[in-house]
């Protein structure tokens, strides 16, 4: 399954009910594919906030069954990763009641749940690739 | 943004009737939030049992609502469906709210 949307965030929305109502996360379990659904989420939302932080672009998404899972792919034209590297994705950290993380969560919820994370700049595209498991 | 507030005595019930709070809606999620909380209480519970999907960026608001009561007002959270439960747990936020299972008893279909 493939699918292109814009990026903003009401097309990430609709791009994300398109990819769980068809194809191969449709026939997940309801818990892998809230899983999924949370993952796709915010994968796409870094894509607009920080790839296309200053312009306007398109999201491909390939969704393609793999032995471990859904093996998803996301390509974008926005900018680079800094240093060419994904974020650490560390959980952050819960202090006291006035200081408490308001972000900060999403490379954490990204990382946590898939599998066979990989990221390449590839000229102007950033392609990152994941697994999200049965 | 489909958000309801009814007083119950010393605690506002905030019922959304919204079936996301994503980052597509977290800052009108926020300001309305403000709005319905204007009034003193001690408590505010906030029913998400209509809610089905939760991201970053929403958890990062209701943490945000929290921190705008106040250190003397509580915010309670209920009826948190599966996948929201789910990014409450790994990012231990459950570990945060007081969170109920369903409306406590005399606050059932009373909004």
């Amino acid at each position: 399954m493939e699918l292109v949307f814009d990026s903003n965030l009401d097309a990430v929305r609709g791009g994300l009910a398109d990819l769980l109502d068809s194809g191969p996360l449709c026939a997940m379990e309801a818990d892998a594919r809230g899983t999924a659904e949370i993952v796709l989420a915010e994968v796409f939302n870094n894509v607009v906030e920080h790839a296309y932080a200053t312009r306007q672009g398109r999201i491909k998404v390939c969704l393609k069954n793999h032995p471990d899972g859904v093996l998803v792919t996301v390509i974008d034209s926005g900018s680079p990763f800094p240093q060419q590297q994904l974020p650490q994705g560390l959980l952050p950290e819960i202090n006291a009641w006035d200081d408490l993380p308001e972000g900060g969560f999403g490379w954490y919820l990204i990382r946590s749940q898939v599998r066979h994370l990989s990221y390449q700049r590839e000229g102007k595209h950033n392609r990152l690739t994941f697994c999200l498991p049965y | 943004m489909n958000i309801t507030a009814k007083a119950h005595e010393d605690l506002i019930l905030v019922t959304v009737g919204e079936d996301r709070i994503d980052a597509a809606c977290a800052i009108q999620f926020k300001e309305r939030m403000r709005e319905l909380t204007q009034a003193p209480s001690s408590r505010v519970i906030l029913d998400l049992s209509t809610v089905a999907f939760l991201d970053s960026s929403g958890l990062g608001a209701v943490v945000a609502v929290m921190k705008l009561l106040g250190p003397d007002r509580k915010l309670e959270l209920s009826g948190l469906t599966p996948t929201v439960a789910k990014v409450f747990h790994l990012t231990r936020m459950d570990t945060v709210f007081t969170i109920h299972p369903s409306l406590p008893d005399g606050l059932q279909k009373a909004g």
